[in-house]
């Protein structure tokens, strides 16, 4: 592993990311339209400072895991990939050159997304608004790293395209924004606590009702971060330099 | 050891399958350091399977590949080789002298060593240029110059002079000729017969093994023949077989 060489790959990453505009447009302004969108569907109810919160961490994890995805099997299949595991670059190099890069796009996407939520749709967070946009920091993070170890088990892009209903969807029904997670059957409530967006959810919560303490906010950040750090290691354990 | 450190390449016995086909059944073969050695064979003979043996990222079946006297695809050799794949490996949301800064990174090497190679391949007048923007001929040499960062010990190019135009192709194989008279070995594939004169030793192949492996004035002289096609097909009739 060597710092040079990731950090070297992380403002590669960047460098061609913003020879894209379109896609930074989309990446920052997407999930702050979808907030908006459901602030304003339920304009007339109280669900929306009950759901609010959740929002936060689904939109950009959802964003970030699809873009890192692609992004990587667009490497795996252009050749790029094969030629640069010729050089010496460590494997878990390449990995953290994407988690950096896409890491640093996630806190601005974060920051637009919770500023949005709660300036422009009045979104009210009892809690500290810093702690709010760093788990939603961490969330984003996750979801591009999921997209990460997802890719490495697509062959092409419809395949990793489906991921996302076979990984990201089921941690959206199961994460407590349709039932709170206590009223769902037990078997699903056992499952959902192994699912690393229950626990985003949760916090996100917590700290918009401030009805828990720091150490549990501490303690879910900590279930993300564990599962984000396994992903990356996870992913760089699944590339290979030699292939059939 | 005496054998294998003279050696650029060797392999012994090398059998790769690629599911139920296999593409190189037993080969053998000692490529000397130094000088230029052109592959050659009709598209499917087992040129590139046979070039990434080498280079390392070929899965093999069994077989032993030693490569400039270390295993094929040990660490220290991501530096003394270059690889050039044969659909160009670059980043097309990157300019060309973004894509070479970036291996040159990778590498270690110092940043003038990327307008060395600009200058090498001809590339002075497109280094801000998108790589996706680039011809087809322009890209693959965007991708050996970043073979060429790092000075590597030996090349390993699948078929680097496709789709270029014949003055463009002259200029680098004069360049692989100065490389090789600075003590560089090239492997260099190649279906184009006529670029086999340029080469130091010729080896061609065919279904996945060694047809020939000679300079090409022994071959031409050996088969009889005035051109390499010909001595090809003079030496599959030899063989007796289709």
């Amino acid at each position: 592993m060597s710092p040079l060489r990731t950090l070297a790959t992380a403002g590669r990453v960047l460098t061609q990311i913003r020879h894209d505009p379109r896609t930074i447009g989309l990446l920052l302004v997407v999930p702050s339209l979808l907030i908006g969108l459901v602030a304003w569907l339920f304009d007339d109810t109280d669900v929306f400072p009950q759901i609010g919160p959740a929002m936060l961490g689904l939109f950009p994890f959802i964003v970030m895991f699809l873009v890192t995805s692609i992004a990587t099997l667009r490497e795996r299949r252009s050749g790029t990939l094969e030629r640069l595991l010729t050089l010496p670059i460590g494997r878990l190099d390449f990995i953290l050159g994407y988690a950096l890069a896409f890491a640093l796009l996630a806190i601005a996407q974060a920051g637009i997304a919770v500023s949005f939520a709660v300036l422009v749709c009045g979104l009210e967070i009892d809690g500290s608004v810093w702690l709010l946009m760093v788990v939603a920091l961490a969330d984003a993070v996750l979801g591009s790293t999921l997209g990460l170890l997802a890719s490495a088990f697509a062959r092409t892009e419809f395949q990793v395209v489906q991921f996302m209903p076979a990984i990201v969807f089921p941690q959206v029904l199961l994460g407590g924004v349709l039932i709170p997670r206590d009223q769902m059957p037990d078997v699903l409530y056992a499952i959902s606590n192994w699912l690393p967006l229950s626990h985003a959810i949760d916090a996100l919560n917590a700290v918009a009702r401030d009805d828990e303490d720091a150490g549990y906010v501490g303690a879910q950040l900590l279930v993300i971060l564990t599962f984000a750090v396994g992903s990356v290691v996870l992913g760089s354990l699944t590339l290979r330099r030699r292939t059939p | 050891m005496a054998v294998s450190s003279s050696s650029a390449v060797r392999i012994e016995r090398l059998i790769v399958r690629r599911g139920a086909t296999t593409v190189l059944d037993g080969l053998d073969l000692r490529i000397p350091r130094g000088g230029i050695v052109g592959l050659l064979g009709p598209s499917g003979c087992g040129k590139t399977t046979l070039m990434r043996s080498i280079v390392g990222v070929q899965r093999v079946a069994s077989g032993r590949v030693t490569v400039l006297g270390m295993p094929a695809g040990s660490a220290p050799l991501r530096r003394r080789v270059g690889y050039v794949t044969q659909a160009a490996s670059v980043y097309d949301d990157l300019t060309v002298r973004q894509n070479l800064r970036y291996v040159a990174r990778i590498l270690g090497a110092p940043a003038s060593d990327v307008d060395r190679v600009i200058a090498a391949t001809d590339l002075a007048a497109h280094t801000g240029t998108l790589a996706g923007d680039l011809s087809g001929g322009q890209r693959s040499r965007v991708s050996l110059a970043a073979a060429l960062l790092g000075s590597p010990e030996l090349l390993v190019l699948d078929e680097p002079t496709v789709g270029l135009d014949p003055v463009l192709r002259v200029e680098l194989w004069s360049l692989f000729r100065r490389l090789a008279d600075r003590g560089v070995t090239l492997l260099v594939s190649s279906h184009v017969m006529d670029e086999a004169r340029r080469c130091d030793r010729l080896l061609l192949m065919r279904h996945g093994a060694m047809v020939a492996d000679a300079t090409p004035s022994a071959l031409l002289r050996r088969t009889r023949t005035r051109d390499i096609e010909s001595a090809f097909l003079r030496l599959i009739e030899r063989a007796g077989g289709s």
